[in-house]
């Protein structure tokens, strides 16, 4: 049994790499995820992992499948397209989620003509899918080191960030903090997918942030639950799925993502914040 | 009118002084040349047909949206005036506790980092002035309407300012919770702070409201809740707000600012050094739109 769960990361160092690339994304990421769900904003971060294509693909063209020159690449256009949408947003009539659907989808569309341009089908796939298995000392280091800002980050801005998303008109009111903050913020997610898109490919870059903050929904109440449920999943999830593609040889992106889309479809029914399972019994109600 | 020269004449802590005030959404005005000065203390309602420009004065004075003309003097400092909007941009959904609501009346006092901790016991009385003790740790998604008004209440109390502004407070809110939260605006009107309520019900305006300004993107009278709410001047206003024009051209008016007759109850009286004449006549043939006003 033992070996059966831990035999791969105790054989080879790349599974130990992977393991612990995938435990620092879930620290990180899940967090900013919660808040990306109670802000409504769940399909932003799959807009932004797009909107970071180009950046990637700009990096690659000029250094190859090199990690610093994509990430600073991903990072720049994320970090640009965010910037424009919410300046978009605040200066005319336009939504933000309609403003970032436009920079997204230009942003995407530049992103696939780049890499076209050069680069074979496997540069493609690589950028698309991830190399969690491939992960070499920057690489983790980089995941480190986005997670150590992020939970830094989140503890500083926490209280305002928790207002803008309560109440923004109040905030207005009372501080100058809520756009500074709101950028901050939109910098984290954008950070987490460059992160992201190491391990898990562009594409499934959200899966690690947005999954296990909606499963987390079904079991905890408040912020204080839900962050560390978040958590939790996520590791689970990456421990689950590496193992899964280890033994069954499946591509190790979409196999944490499957595990923890499982573990979202138990909570949905199982959950007991609002699992699908408890409907079909009516408690007794309560006295007062 | 009696005229006489002001400068920058620096506005009493407490006091706003709006001079030549014009505020509106894409350049056509919802309150249209407005100037008067609001005293330090004053319990003062805002009262006017729907669109008649009353959330976007207190929008304005918030600074929430900029004056198309003319300005507004208040005391800065952001703990100077609390805001309780007409619907708010809350989002009652988010997973957090009715104290944690309260609490961020604090905000300038806790900042970023403080704890709240020793906050509590405010906080807690907070909650029992406006009766809800006991429901510190419930989540504010199950708060029924009149609940979550008292809890925004406690909230206006910990903000500790000198000025408040309430957007129609009690729409949708039944007598026995209006009648708290009255007797609550009457406790912050006997420490001084200044009080411009936007309402709806003249009998509450007259029962417990001394002064009045009644708006209709023109200011129709502004002084003594007795001398302003007359049968003629409502109906004024009633004929005001429904005139609206979509062409609307370029406000003539731009040097010379309409008056409303000063507050009476001890308000600083208003002049300026333009010399020109005009009145409350109507004089000029255009409208105005504005479509816009919450």
């Amino acid at each position: 049994m033992i070996d059966l769960l831990f035999g791969p990361f105790i054989e080879f160092g790349f599974m130990r790499r992977a393991l612990a690339g995938c435990f620092a994304l879930s620290l990180s990421a899940p967090p900013v995820g919660v808040f990306l769900m109670l802000r409504r904003m769940s399909l932003m971060s799959d807009a932004m992992s797009h909107a970071i294509l180009p950046g990637a693909a700009v990096g690659f063209l000029v250094a190859g499948l090199s990690l610093p020159a994509m990430t600073i690449g991903g990072l720049a256009a994320g970090l640009f397209v965010a910037l424009l949408a919410g300046i978009v947003t605040r200066t005319t009539a336009i939504k933000e989620d309609a403003s970032l659907a436009a920079f997204y989808l230009i942003s995407l569309a530049a992103g696939v003509l780049l890499v076209s341009l050069r680069g074979s089908q496997i540069d493609l796939l690589h950028i698309l899918f991830g190399t969690v298995l491939a992960l070499d000392d920057p690489a983790l280091m980089l995941l480190g080191g986005i997670a150590t800002v992020t939970l830094f980050a989140l503890a500083a801005l926490y209280r305002p960030l928790v207002m803008e998303c309560v109440d923004p008109l109040f905030l207005r009111t009372v501080s100058r903090a809520g756009g500074p903050v709101h950028y901050a913020f939109l910098g984290l997610v954008v950070m987490n997918l460059v992160g992201g898109f190491q391990a898990l490919g562009t594409l499934l870059a959200v899966g690690l942030m947005l999954l296990p903050a909606i499963t987390a929904r079904f079991w905890a109440a408040d912020l204080s639950g839900l962050i560390p449920t978040a958590m939790a999943v996520a590791m689970v999830s990456s421990f689950a799925g590496l193992t899964a593609s280890y033994r069954a040889d499946l591509p190790t992106g979409p196999a944490i993502v499957l595990a923890a889309g499982s573990l979202y479809l138990v909570s949905l029914l199982f959950g007991p914040r609002g699992g699908l399972v408890w409907r079909l019994f009516r408690p007794r109600h309560l006295e007062g | 009118m009696t005229h006489a020269l002001i400068g920058d004449v620096p506005v009493q802590p407490g006091a706003i002084a709006l001079r030549g005030l014009t505020l509106g959404y894409d350049r056509h005005p919802a309150v249209h040349h407005l100037d008067g000065t609001i005293p330090a203390g004053a319990l003062m309602a805002l009262v006017g047909p729907n669109g008649a420009g009353k959330s976007t004065l207190l929008k304005g004075i918030i600074g929430e949206i900029r004056c198309l003309d003319g300005r507004i003097d208040r005391p800065g400092g952001a703990d100077a005036i609390a805001y309780l909007p007409q619907a708010g941009e809350i989002d009652r959904g988010f997973p957090l506790s009715v104290l944690d609501l309260v609490a961020m009346g604090r905000w300038r006092r806790l900042g970023f980092w403080r704890s709240a901790l020793p906050d509590r016991r405010t906080l807690v009385r907070a909650l029992s002035a406006v009766g809800l003790l006991g429901f510190e740790d419930r989540m504010i998604g199950t708060l029924s309407g009149g609940q979550f008004q008292r809890a925004l209440f406690a909230r206006l109390i910990v903000q500790d300012a000198r000025i408040i502004l309430l957007d129609e407070p009690f729409t949708g809110i039944d007598g026995r919770t209006t009648a708290d939260l009255i007797a609550l605006i009457r406790g912050w009107h006997g420490e001084g702070r200044t009080i411009v309520a936007a309402l709806h019900d003249l009998h509450q305006v007259k029962a417990h409201f001394p002064t009045t300004l009644l708006l209709a993107r023109e200011p129709v009278a502004w002084g003594d809740t007795e001398t302003v709410l007359t049968q003629e001047n409502l109906a004024r206003a009633q004929a005001l707000s429904e005139a609206w024009d979509e062409d609307a051209a370029i406000c003539g008016r731009g040097d010379g600012h309409h008056h409303a007759p000063p507050p009476s109850d001890g308000g600083d009286r208003h002049a300026h050094d333009h010399d020109h004449s005009h009145g409350h006549a109507h004089d000029h043939d255009h409208r105005h739109d504005h479509g816009h006003v919450a």
